[in-house]
């Protein structure tokens, strides 16, 4: 049997805070395999970053714990691992690529050997093997002059190319997986683009499976193959990228996509003002017994403060968790 | 050359500092009622105004301020800091002879306390609600609020009276012979106790400030991105997040090391630690004018020197701080 080259099953993560306890997970599952790239999409605080954590074991403990619920990498449960087994997957296996390249590299220590440490790390490379390789990647990120920017500390770099640097670390050792945790949220628009292209690029030649994090619906639609929404900590429709944006079932998908008007099946003609959701995320201490986006959809009926709905399968592997959804659709 | 340029800038504005210092100081001290003629009146158990103005005479004490200025600072220029009337050698000589001691008891005390400061500081800044961080709170308080010379003497009743493992004071023990290497043991076991005394009030400075500092970086981007690559967690404390971490505790290292001096004297005196302490308290009783001026001369060009060494050590640790 086949399986997915990563999978998360169920997984709940809770956090103890002074409010009380959070659920900043609520029975999380998503797959991802070889080549693939995922899209994991939500606003700010929705646990897009906390699930990319909890792949890595790095849930902040305490206050946070994963309670239940399993990762597998090519077969190989991840949660409970021990410490030590956890950092030798960590950067050889999964690679992680952050949202601040501004600061998420180290200001005292030259990026030729920010990237070596980690070959250093995993593949007991000698210092001059290691050095090698790290101006290789930088060659392979397409920084301009690699055997000179490697002796260059971070603060001598553009914010483009720190994030270039960021992703050279991040696939050093050539990982299974990579997560990009909204890689270009921090960066200039023409620089975005070019740092999607090096992924892509990077991506096809690697065969790396890409979980990309992000609150772009527009970036989705350019690179991912499947995408998940989630909402409040769980993952409130997931599917197939063509199927998920030509044919949204929970109002909160519509939502995000209707703030990128050209992702419109039928994009407007003239010019009209900006679609939003209205309010706010809840905070994770005091939800309701019913749907979390309830107080703030437009579709809500009697049933969405009343019970959480379920994720449930529509058409061709597309989930989605909403009352008027299943209504709709009569599954 | 950036870097040597920095230093030599550096170097130039300490000398004009120097000489700022010994002008200064020589105005204060001329300024102070007393001088070393009624010190001299005293020791021959009074003596009437005719012999005191006689001896004023003799040691030119009685020229306008302007030409005794004059004449040290001319002293100065040929590495000459005058006479000691109450040792009755150099002033160059005397301390020179008292310096090491001093700056052996400052180091060790300095490098005591950075060291041991930052491995609790890091320590506590690893576990916030664990053990180490109780003592260290503990130990700040305890640092900052008992006085030096306290401390040292708590430390000999209970190391030299109820369980004599240590010497009471001095820096050798003339009975042992043997060798430099037994030599130097004994001078170290007679450094153990004043070393200590000296270090626990920058101690508790150090440990406070690296726990905060690393603290701070713990929580930076960087180091997330570290733990990310899968480096093991004692080499993301001790290179990644302590490199960043180092830079507040150097610089007040540096900016401490005036005051550990000023702390020296009184450890020097409560263990009779052969120092420029014990000589400084000795000449100003003695009101040796010359010989103070030579501590204080000695006092700020050490200061200066580690203040220097103190910008170049953090232009090692931080790439960011441009040189020049």
């Amino acid at each position: 049997m086949t399986h997915p080259l990563l999978s998360i099953e169920d997984i709940i993560v809770d956090f103890e805070t002074r409010a009380g306890k959070a659920r900043v997970l609520d029975d999380v599952s998503l797959e991802v395999n070889s080549g693939e790239i995922l899209g994991i999409v939500g606003e700010s605080g929705c646990g897009k970053s906390m699930t990319a954590l909890s792949i890595m074991g790095l849930v902040p403990d305490p206050p946070g714990k994963v309670t239940s619920g399993s990762i597998k990498l090519d077969g190989r449960e991840l949660v409970g691992l021990d410490h030590e087994s956890l950092r030798q997957i960590r950067g050889k296996d999964i690679g992680m690529i952050f949202q601040e390249p501004m600061t998420s590299l180290n200001p005292v220590f030259t990026v030729g050997e920010q990237i070596a440490e980690s070959i250093r790390l995993h593949e007991k490379a000698s210092t001059k093997a290691a050095m090698a390789r790290a101006v290789e990647m930088l060659r392979s990120v397409e920084i301009p002059e690699p055997e000179m920017r490697a002796k260059a500390y971070p603060h001598q770099l553009s914010g483009g190319m720190r994030q270039r640097v960021m992703i050279a670390i991040a696939l050093a050792c050539r990982p299974r997986v990579l997560i990009a945790d909204e890689p270009t949220t921090a960066l200039d628009a023409t620089v975005q683009a070019q740092i999607f292209d090096l992924l892509q690029d990077l991506q096809s030649e690697m065969g790396t499976a890409i979980i990309l994090i992000t609150h772009d619906m527009g970036a989705i639609a350019e690179l991912a193959d499947t995408v998940a929404v989630m909402y409040a900590g769980c993952v409130v429709e997931k599917g197939k990228v063509e199927t998920v944006l030509s044919a949204p079932e929970h109002p909160y998908t519509k939502g995000l996509i209707t703030c990128v008007p050209h992702l419109l099946p039928d994009p407007p003609k003239v010019r009209e003002s900006l679609q939003e959701i209205s309010g706010v995320v809840p905070a994770l201490t005091d939800l309701g017994k019913g749907c979390a986006f309830a107080p703030r959809c437009s579709e809500k009926i009697d049933r969405c403060e009343a019970a959480k709905p379920e994720l449930r399968t529509s058409i061709d592997a597309h989930l989605t968790a909403c009352w008027v959804a299943e209504k709709e659709t009569g599954v | 050359m950036g870097l040597w340029k920095a230093i030599a800038i550096r170097i130039g504005y300490g000398l004009l500092l120097l000489l700022a210092v010994l002008v200064l100081n020589f105005t204060l001290i001329s300024i102070a009622p007393g001088d070393i003629a009624d010190s001299i009146a005293g020791d021959m158990g009074g003596a009437d105004a005719e012999v005191i103005a006689e001896i004023r005479e003799r040691y030119g004490l009685n020229e306008p301020f302007y030409i005794q200025l004059w004449k040290y600072m001319s002293g100065v220029f040929r590495f000459d800091l005058g006479y000691s009337y109450f040792f009755n050698v150099p002033v160059t000589e005397i301390v020179l002879e008292r310096l090491p001691a001093t700056l052996l008891l400052v180091f060790s005390a300095q490098i005591l306390a950075i060291v041991l400061g930052t491995i609790l500081g890091v320590l506590a800044a690893k576990n916030p609600r664990g053990f180490l961080n109780t003592i260290v709170t503990f130990l700040a308080l305890f640092g900052f609020a008992a006085p030096v010379f306290w401390t040292g003497i708590l430390l000999i009743i209970t190391f030299v009276s109820i369980f004599p493992i240590f010497p009471v004071g001095g820096m050798r023990d003339v009975t042992v012979e043997g060798g430099f290497f037994i030599e130097t043991l004994d001078l170290l076991y007679h450094l153990v106790l004043p070393m200590i005394t000296l270090a626990s009030i920058y101690l508790a400075l150090y440990s406070r400030l690296a726990r905060a500092s690393m603290q701070e970086v713990l929580g930076a981007d960087y180091v997330r991105t570290a733990r990310a690559k899968g480096v093991p967690e004692r080499t993301v404390l001790y290179k990644h997040a302590l490199k960043n971490a180092l830079g507040p505790v150097i610089t007040v290292a540096g900016l401490q090391f005036a005051s550990v001096i000023s702390g020296a004297v009184v450890v020097e005196t409560v263990f009779s630690w052969p120092g420029l302490g014990t000589l400084a308290l000795q000449s100003i009783l003695a009101r040796d004018t010359p010989t103070i001026m030579g501590i204080l001369f000695f006092s700020s060009l050490v200061v200066i020197v580690f203040n220097i060494l103190t910008d170049i050590a953090l232009r090692l640790v931080d790439p960011r701080i441009k040189t020049g």
